[in-house]
């Protein structure tokens, strides 16, 4: 290293100089490089050079290459702002790769590359998730409070008049009780009653879109993919109206329909008859994919997964069992109940099943594992269920509905987050998308009961847009027709697909003995030659064969039998060593 | 009591007038994008067939020669210029967005052998059968002026083949010697020869400029710097090549066709054995140019089809014949990395997309971005059973078909027949060869 003696000249010199020289005034085409300002500048990039050959690089040294030596501030926060470990969590997407030792070097240089690529896409997630615009709403009581004690309409006074308006009952005591569905993107509600009445309303701006009476017997009404279609399981066959009520089909191949779920990346219509029949529509062709007999007796009680798209059905005797439209079988079949299974609802994420059953019990189970996680007593047990977007369940008991918090987790039920008693007895019971809103059907009409903390509160307007125009609906029906995920891609775990297929070998091998025709690692069977003077009798032949029988597995068997002599031999040795070990002194006077 | 209810303003989620664009407030959140992989896959899928569905490669044709096309020449500074010789020695000077021929000139009696620019672009050079090589402007001559050439060199044998310096104003030729000539001068700065009695091909490296390779009659390639007195290396191969070409990305790369219906890359820096062997044309191969990126090559082959290779890959991604192009002698990419030019025997000059699905013209960003997305799906599902049973298939003529069917055939009868030879003889004595070394026979310094 130089020493600092001529480092300290030029410094001084540079000093001299600049008090010799007047200082020209500044203009304003002239930009800060004034020669005073600069040099020194430089000269502590000089020193910090020195410095850095001293000692490793760090980042304030380099910084003040830059700036001059008055503004010396550091940035107190240096670097990007960190993004918290759980909203990354948030948007992870499978685990890292762990590495291999022998993994290829080209290899190792993609899946390098990729997961640069995946992390990146990770955080900017992370990063516009600060930016979403609204907040989940919330209910909390005063001290000593309960908040299931509060009333809708202290609710509904306390807010602003557009959430106010939202708790509204429909008095329609002729044709009750009311089955009833949201739209996909919360916009629409459909209603249908027991007794024939078919009404389809957008809620938001309460306008009525259609209303009729099918003069039959309705089981239930759902919305197909966008709010110009919907189902009506009538009482002989299911048939199919327009927003205006007009009706565009009556299929006869579904009959005795109970129950529906619209599957809607799928495009799938699945239906629960009376006959226990579990049927599968495809709505955007409008053919039957598939018709599974399920020997289950009736089914009336129907759930959709929203994260694989597998149906579950409960079952009189207590079980539970899942479905995908290309396997005869059930994939899973679960006991939950000692009685009949009464209601089913399964959480967005896929991860929580909860199950009420005539035996008066409330079950949580967890749907990765087909673990029970927790269980309640309800006294009057719980007719319907359903889940929010934000995991708030609601229980329709009778004629009450109460909600619960914090359901999916291990920690059991507690006292409910609200409470909302009604007129009639309850049917059916569906949480608006994207809203606080639980929607109520029973005898005496519908219920609009506004939940504070139930829907997610930012939307994303290319999967479900509550205030998408005409156009953006009809461009978001090409979009999502084009990509509809065929009916045999309905599997337990929906990212398989995604995964390595480690086929065996086994599976390779029987896939290549299927496209050959043959087996090519099979031997050729031994034909012995044709020998002649009596020797290809047939003793002699079978003799013969015998000889080389299992001749390429005899040096196997060789190999395998040493080697167990080989072990034993071993093992013996040392017994005899742990023998020898535990010789006491007194042993040399044994004989 | 403490409430609060989730309450939007549709002002913030509608547009204000109906000149805006629609607002679309989005959300990652992985749980309101559900079955994430099977709706990727089936737009994978969707891409792919898309792809195929647009996939129409061939561009336009370019008539005018009256006997087969030897040679084309790109122009080093303009796009949209190609120089194409013939064998009954005529020259044309195209442009290629006219699709229109601009200049004819009768060159040479006999072949055009050869053809190469000045690195500058104001020239070119030709040689041909009548033992002469000829430079001409660039620049047509005015109206009512003879087409003459600028400088005409009279050889003793005939040439076969020509390449301009990248940088200096000296070109090499190929003959019976490979000789190095300065455009000052009538006679050769050099003549290298090594044992041959002929060469048919020679290329300047573009980034070394001053190291050049040939390709010789008696199945050899040579290296030679020009600096030098004496050729640097020589790689002789089972059967003889047709051409070369460098790979101007990394130029320590060269890639050369092969008469046994193979192309090989070579590393100049380890030539005894050939980094790929460029395998799937059913005739022998032509010619041959790498993409202006350095990461394809294309090739032209006796059995009337074009192949795309990737760089390092072993088979051909892409196939292009027409029914009514015959044996295609030369073939070149495009600098702006979007064309490929061809001249077959039956006169014509083709042009084809270099990305056979390639929207042309200019794109709009939204475009740009839906292209790049099904790129990469693509790219991403390329595994999947389906989607590359899709991506990969290619028609090819009937009797096309067969010929490599026959060669499958016998390939396999090969390895046969080498595996029973080993297996009925002692272990070790016939060491396992495999396909790269199959086809060096000696590297000689």
């Amino acid at each position: 290293m130089a020493a600092p003696m001529p480092e300290g000249l030029p410094s001084t010199h540079v000093e001299k100089k600049n008090k010799k020289q007047k200082k020209p005034s500044k203009r304003y085409w002239e930009k800060t490089e004034n020669p005073d300002q600069r040099k020194p500048g430089e000269e502590q990039s000089k020193d910090a050079q020195k410095q850095n050959k001293a000692r490793p690089i760090n980042r304030p040294l380099k910084r003040k290459k830059f700036e001059g030596p008055e503004q010396e501030k550091l940035d107190p926060f240096p670097g990007v702002a960190p993004v918290p470990k759980e909203r990354l969590q948030k948007f992870k997407r499978g685990e890292k790769y762990k590495w291999h030792p022998d993994t290829l070097r080209k290899l190792k240089t993609a899946i390098k590359f990729s997961e640069t690529v995946s992390d990146l896409a990770q955080d900017q997630a992370a990063r516009f998730d600060l930016l979403l615009p609204e907040d989940a709403g919330f209910l909390e009581g005063d001290e000593d409070e309960d908040t299931c004690t509060i009333s809708q309409d202290d609710i509904a006074d306390a807010v602003d008049i557009t959430s106010g308006s939202k708790y509204f009952n429909l008095d329609l005591s002729q044709f009750g009780p009311y089955r009833l569905d949201y739209s996909k993107n919360g916009r629409h509600l459909l209603l249908g009653g027991k007794r024939g009445h078919v009404a389809c309303i957008d809620w938001h701006s309460k306008d009525l879109m259609c209303e009729v009476n099918v003069m039959e017997t309705v089981n239930d009404v759902k919305w197909l993919h966008t709010e110009a279609m919907f189902a009506v399981a009538q009482k002989r066959w299911l048939y199919i109206y327009d927003s205006k009520g007009v009706e565009l089909h009556c299929i006869k191949k579904f009959n005795d329909v109970l129950k529906m779920q619209f599957l809607p990346y799928h495009f799938l219509l699945a239906t629960a008859s009376a006959t226990g029949f579990l049927q599968y529509l495809d709505v955007s062709v409008g053919k039957e994919i598939a018709a599974i007999c399920t020997k289950m007796g009736r089914l009336d009680v129907m759930a959709q997964n929203p994260y694989n798209a597998v149906i579950h059905l409960g079952h009189p005797n207590g079980t539970v069992s899942l479905w995908s439209p290309k396997q005869k079988e059930p994939l899973v079949k679960l006991l939950c109940h000692r009685g009949a299974v009464r209601s089913l609802a399964v959480d967005k994420t896929g991860t929580y099943m909860v199950t009420s059953g005539l035996d008066r019990k409330l079950k949580v189970y967890d749907i990765r594992t087909f673990k029970h996680l927790h269980s309640c007593f309800l006294p009057a047990g719980a007719s319907c269920l359903s889940l929010s977007q934000r995991g708030l369940l609601s229980v329709a008991t009778g004629d009450v509905v109460q909600v619960y918090r914090d359901v999916c987790g291990s920690n059991p039920l507690t006292k409910p987050y609200m409470a909302h008693r009604l007129r009639g007895q309850v049917c059916g019971v569906a949480y608006c998308p994207f809203e606080d809103v639980l929607g109520i059907g029973h005898g005496q009409g519908f219920t609009s009961m506004i939940v504070p903390g139930a829907g997610e509160p930012n939307f994303d307007a290319l999967d479900a847009n509550p205030y998408r125009s005409a156009k953006q609906r009809q461009e978001w029906e090409v979009k999502a027709l084009l990509e509809k995920v065929q009916p045999d891609l309905i599997v337990l775990d929906p990212g398989e697909l995604g995964k390595i297929d480690k086929a065996t070998f086994e599976q390779r091998h029987k896939r290549k003995v299927e496209s050959l025709g043959f087996d090519p690692l099979g031997k050729e069977p031994f034909k012995p030659r044709a020998k002649k003077k009596g020797r290809s009798s047939a003793g002699a032949v079978e003799r013969r064969k015998k000889k080389v029988a299992y001749e390429d597995q005899r040096d196997v068997i060789r190999e395998s039998v040493q080697e167990k002599m080989e072990k034993q031999k071993e093992l013996e040795e040392k017994a005899k060593a742990m023998e020898l070990e535990k010789k006491t002194a007194l042993d040399r006077f044994r004989k | 009591m403490k409430v609060k209810v989730l309450c939007r303003n549709p002002d913030d989620y509608v547009r204000e007038t109906t000149r805006d664009i629609q607002r679309v407030p989005r959300n990652y959140d992985p749980t309101l994008h559900p079955f994430e992989v099977p709706r990727e896959y089936t737009r994978a899928l969707n891409a792919t067939k898309l792809q195929k569905v647009f996939a129409k490669p061939f561009v336009a044709s370019l008539d005018g020669h009256r006997d087969g096309i030897s040679c084309i020449v790109k122009h080093p500074k303009s796009l949209s210029t190609v120089i194409s010789g013939a064998c009954d020695g005529e020259v044309k000077v195209w442009n290629l967005s006219k699709r229109e021929c601009l200049r004819t000139v009768q060159a040479h009696e006999g072949f055009v052998r050869g053809m190469c620019s000045r690195f500058c672009g104001t020239s070119f050079f030709t040689v041909g059968d009548d033992k002469t090589i000829k430079q001409w402007n660039m620049e047509a001559p005015g109206y009512g002026v003879r087409d003459e050439p600028i400088n005409t060199i009279l050889g003793k044998t005939v040439f076969t083949g020509i390449d301009h310096h990248y940088k200096e104003g000296t070109f090499a030729t190929c003959g019976q010697t490979v000789d190095i000539w300065d455009e000052q001068r009538s006679s050769p700065l050099r003549s290298f020869s090594w044992g041959v009695d002929s060469f048919n091909c020679v290329r300047f490296n573009p980034v070394e400029t001053e190291l050049l390779a040939s390709c010789g009659s008696d199945r050899s390639i040579i290296l030679y710097d020009t600096r030098e007195a004496a050729p640097l290396r020589k790689v002789i191969m089972k059967m003889r090549n047709n051409t070369l070409s460098w790979n101007q990305m990394e130029a320590y790369y060269f890639v050369c066709a092969n008469e046994d219906y193979n192309l090989y890359t070579y590393d100049i820096r380890y030539l005894d054995i050939p980094v790929t062997v460029h395998m799937d044309h059913v005739s022998a191969v032509l010619d041959v140019d790498y993409s202006p990126t350095g990461r394809e090559l294309v090739s032209a082959s006796f059995d009337k089809t074009i192949r795309i290779f990737g760089k390092d890959a072993g088979h051909s991604r892409e196939v292009y014949h027409t029914k009514r192009m015959q044996h295609v002698i030369c073939v070149r990419w495009s600098a702006d990395n979007k064309y490929i030019m061809s001249g077959s025997d039956e006169m014509n000059i083709r042009l084809w997309k270099a990305n056979a699905s390639e929207k042309l013209g200019l794109l709009s960003a939204r475009e740009k971005a839906a292209a790049n997305y099904n790129k990469k799906l693509i790219e991403k599902f390329q595994y999947h059973p389906q989607v590359k049973r899709i991506a990969t298939y290619r028609h090819l003529p009937r009797e096309l078909l067969r010929q490599k069917r026959e060669q499958r055939e016998m390939k396999l009868a090969q390895r046969r027949k080498d595996v029973n030879i080993r297996k009925h003889s002692k272990p070790g004595s016939i060491p396992v060869v495999t396909e790269k070394e199959k086809h060096v026979v000696a590297v000689v310094e």
